[in-house]
């Protein structure tokens, strides 16, 4: 990843509230704000002006504790959310000069399709509990065009291979499976459209140690692998340290901090991400 | 206390509404057009969308046709008939070509329908999405976005479960290259008698409040994938005991006292039509 | 021509009409129709109700023709009332301008203007009145001009100090304490469900609508549902009134805001319900205080059960929790009509000759395809 490489998403200043503020709190510089809540109005400001960049084939952690909007930021990416305002670019859509979160309804549809994999901290979020695994990650690939049974089978059958989850049980609903391989056919589906983005939303939060083990195994393996850029978000520094080239801490909504991963767990300069760091310790 | 019924039921104002309602569904087709569904002197699941559009259109010089699973002597059929024949007085019918209107539920008729005609096919569930998700407001949305996956995947999950399409009847159908629409519970036979019709074919949903419509020479295409094709019911090799004729969709019966399966029209008046014909011809040789 | 249809179907339904009507009347009994209306007020209200059409005399009708099937009856005057062209609309019914015949909080013990247990069947026991067999109208007239006597010396009494049609409500008590919170007058036009079909997310309107025409039975269920659990509120009655509400409709030849110019088209029995339910609401900095919410209830006729829990509905609706079915409004407005519901349960008598045709092919063929495919590789049932 070199200095010069355009970057393959770039994200300007977005945020994200909730409530309609109020004259206390409308304007960022004199916002005086319990944790990210306005005590006047009680308007929540989960994402303030956060801009970030992805590059080719790397793998960005956002790490924070839960109520730091990291998972609104990724829910924003997504088009899960509305952004209150804010930027987005994506280079492979219109040559990364179109703001994504200005398109219709229909074009982000088609950028989330194509061009984004995303795999939720709950299952059922990013799958269809009763249709066959099978099914789920076709899903994906009928969104984007594809009308051949068999091309998708035969996908289908190799992503599930590589997560691997025994072919024999494809056809069975993921209702049935573990967390962990419920997790395992969200990135089988995630990817399915060879997508140049994967957004991972702690993926492995609430899984048995052993499990988050295999699972964060293969998110690296598949990285190294696919060359895949990931924006990666967890409350864990030992999960951001194993995967994250580049680490952002957030906290209330805000970025406190930014840089590679190792000078951050090396010499972390805010307090917050110092006794996260120690926690680790 | 004496009431007297209006033409065709309904006053004036609730035909023209209704009517609105089937010129916007005729401009934009496949797409389902909210109207304000009566209370019909029938009940609600039998009929009564179909019913509130014949009664919207009829005019004294119609000549009508019903049919109940193709047949015009089915009771539901009968009734429907009679209802509209005492609120009207219009002539009925039961040879196709001759009708102006015909309603009918759960066919398309074996003859193929004529520029002029109308056909009214009642609707039970009008949402070719509803089963991959039950919220109207979602489904709604999905047709605004012409979000179609739900509709394939739903004929996906069939073919990795039965290595097939198993929809039965009302196997959905793209109108226009825009939306995805259900046409009602016709067979697979019939789906492709929607295709550039020559006649306009109106779809009326009394529950669900709901009018949607196939204008004339409209591009009508069964969902399906490149390698697993849409495939209509076959009868291959099974021919009506009653006028010989193949091809077409069929009754299958039982007949208890020779133990035997036999197979039927069941298209009733075109069965009758070839029987004539057949017994005209047969005259004239002798 | 040679062969014509059979007319069985044609045959086999008008002896079957026949037959209901042998039903009706084998034991050589005619029901009048002001004996319906005179003595089965409740089943007339609950028709009135469901139908959606106010007329005593034509649910009577429809009672008498249905066997006192309530939702064969409310059937027939639904679908008398698609062929009846709407004419006018009435003006904002006032109701505190009740004629109030009954009328009591569960509140509070004193409420201005005092609680009025009026005809009530809540406080009698319910035993079977053998002497009702027998009843007599020489008696039942001998009764009523004692309880008319009675009666007319009482009403002397409460009238000194009571005018029933401007008794104060309940809430305006909780009101100006501010203990309620502030719902002001909504004055838009009114959705109409039977001239534009439900929408969503459903206006209040039109929540009240289909809550108000919900078969009784339906929306009671739903409503206990949320008080016993799926939904969990608890709710108080804060006032429950029943009695004659007057109709005005605007002059149609010069309409004008001048309430003179109104005309009186006449009384309508109802049940209104207001119902009280704690809430919390946000103040500034976080602070939390409860207050009441109010639920709505108002019903055609004596309904009180039904408006009672169109209140509680009511409420609940407006919170859309969708993840509880008694605030999911697609869940509880689509499936609440008599007509709707009764409808298309019954459908399925209907034949599906062709349809069980077609999916008995299905059946076959993935009978068929599975065997086949037990003998080798990925195939599909049609291929290219």
């Amino acid at each position: 990843m070199g200095e010069s490489a355009a970057p393959i998403l770039t994200i300007k200043n977005l945020n994200k509230q909730f409530g309609s503020g109020c004259d206390q709190c409308g304007s960022r510089a004199g916002r005086k704000l319990d944790k990210n809540y306005c005590p006047a109005c009680g308007t929540v400001y989960s994402c303030q002006d956060i801009s970030l960049e992805l590059y080719p084939g790397e793998v960005l952690g956002i790490v924070g504790e839960s109520g730091s909007g990291k998972s609104t930021l990724m829910r924003c990416i997504y088009f899960d959310q509305e952004v209150t305002s804010g930027e987005a670019y994506l280079q492979a859509y219109k040559e990364g000069r179109s703001n994504l979160f200005e398109e219709s309804a229909q074009q982000k549809r088609f950028i989330r399709n194509h061009l984004m994999g995303k795999v939720y901290q709950n299952p059922v979020m990013g799958l269809r509990m009763q249709f066959t695994s099978i099914g789920n990650i076709a899903e994906k690939m009928i969104a984007a065009g594809n009308r051949n049974v068999g091309a998708m089978e035969a996908r289908g059958r190799e992503l599930l291979d590589r997560v691997y989850i025994p072919v024999y049980r494809m056809k069975e609903a993921p209702k049935n499976f573990s967390g962990g391989m419920q997790q395992r056919v969200q990135i089988a589906k995630a990817l399915s459209n060879n997508p140049p983005i994967l957004l991972l939303d702690e993926v492995t939060t609430g899984l048995d140690l052993s499990v988050q083990a295999n699972v964060l195994d293969l998110i690296k393996h598949l990285q190294r692998e696919l060359n895949i850029s990931i924006l990666l978000v967890s409350h864990d520094l030992s999960v951001i340290r194993m995967l994250a080239d580049r680490t952002m801490v957030m906290l209330n909504g805000q970025v406190v901090e930014q840089g590679l991963t190792d000078q951050i767990l090396e010499d972390p300069q805010h307090a917050y991400t110092q006794q996260l760091v120690h926690s680790l310790l | 206390m004496r009431i007297q019924y209006n033409f065709a039921f309904f006053d004036e104002g609730s035909k023209r509404e209704i009517r609105r309602a089937t010129l916007k569904a005729i401009a934009i087709p496949g797409y389902q057009v909210p109207f304000a569904s009566r209370e019909m002197p029938i009940g609600r699941g039998w009929g009564t969308g179909g019913l509130q559009l014949t009664l919207s259109l009829i005019g004294k010089k119609d000549v009508l046709k019903v049919i109940d699973q193709g047949s015009d002597e089915s009771v539901n059929a009968v009734s429907i008939k009679k209802l509209i024949q005492k609120t009207t007085g219009v002539k009925t019918v039961e040879d196709t070509s001759e009708a102006t209107l015909i309603q009918s539920r759960h066919r398309i008729p074996e003859i193929p329908l004529k520029p002029g005609q109308i056909l009214v096919l009642q609707v039970p569930l009008p949402e070719p999405l509803r089963k991959y998700e039950p919220s109207e407001r979602e489904t709604k949305k999905l047709h605004g976005e012409k979000d179609y996956s739900g509709a394939w995947l739903m004929l996906f999950e069939q073919i990795m479960k039965y290595r097939n399409m198993t929809t039965g009847a009302d196997h959905p159908v793209m109108v226009h290259d825009r939306y995805v629409m259900a046409p009602s519970p016709i067979p697979k036979f019939d789906n492709p008698k929607l295709d550039n019709s020559e006649a306009l074919i109106l779809l009326g949903a009394g529950r669900e409040k709901k009018i949607y419509a196939v204008p004339p020479y409209t591009r009508v295409v069964s969902l399906s994938f490149e390698d697993v094709p849409f495939r209509t019911e076959s009868f291959q090799d099974k021919s009506c005991k009653l006028c010989g004729a193949q091809g077409v969709f069929m009754d299958e019966l039982f007949d208890a006292a020779a133990g035997v399966i036999y197979y039927q029209c069941n298209d009733t008046s075109y069965c009758l039509s070839r029987m004539n014909r057949q017994s005209a011809v047969l005259m004239q040789s002798l | 021509m040679g062969y014509v249809a059979v007319k069985g179907g044609t045959f086999a339904i008008e002896e079957s009409l026949k037959r209901i009507k042998y039903e009706r009347v084998k034991q050589k009994k005619v029901l009048d129709v002001d004996k319906i209306e005179s003595g089965m007020r409740g089943l007339v209200d609950q028709v009135m109700s469901e139908s959606g059409l106010y007329s005593e005399t034509l649910a009577a009708l429809a009672i008498k023709q249905a066997e006192g099937n309530p939702e064969e009856a409310v059937f027939l005057l639904r679908a008398y009332r698609s062929t009846l062209p709407r004419k006018h609309y009435s003006k904002t019914v006032v109701s505190e301008q009740m004629l109030v015949e009954r009328r009591i909080s569960a509140s509070f013990k004193d409420i201005p203007g005092g609680q009025i247990l009026g005809a009530s069947t809540d406080y009698s026991h319910r035993l079977l009145d053998f002497d009702l067999i027998g009843e007599t109208e020489a008696a039942v007239s001998e009764w009523l001009h004692e309880f008319e006597h009675e009666a007319g010396a009482g009403e002397k009494s409460l009238n000194q100090d009571t005018d029933l049609t401007r008794l104060p409500k309940v809430l305006d008590y909780l009101r100006k304490e501010g203990l309620i919170a502030n719902c002001p007058a909504d004055d838009r036009e009114p959705d109409d469900v039977t001239r534009k079909s439900l929408t969503f997310p459903a206006s209040r309107s039109q929540k009240l609508q289909i809550l108000t025409r919900g078969q009784t039975g339906a929306v009671t269920s739903l409503a206990y549902a949320v008080i016993r659990g799926y939904g969990a509120t608890h709710p108080t009655v804060g006032e429950l009134r029943v009695g004659q509400l007057p109709v005005y409709i605007n002059n149609p030849l010069k309409p004008s805001e001048d309430e003179d110019e109104a005309y009186y088209i006449g009384d309508i029995k109802v049940t209104e319900v207001e119902m009280l339910m704690p809430a919390t609401v946000e103040r500034e900095k976080g602070r939390k205080e409860l207050e009441f919410d109010i639920g709505y209830g108002l019903c055609y006729g004596q309904n009180e059960t039904k408006a009672i829990a169109m209140s509680i509905l009511d409420k609940n609706l407006e919170k859309g929790d969708q993840s509880i079915p008694t605030q999911n409004e697609e869940f509880v407005l689509y499936h609440i009509d008599s007509v709707e519901s009764t409808g298309f349960i019954s459908h399925l008598k209907m034949p599906h000759y062709v349809t069980f045709q077609s999916k008995l092919n299905d059946v076959r063929k993935t009978k068929q395809v599975q065997s086949e495919k037990a003998e080798g590789g990925v195939t599909y049932a049609n291929p290219i």
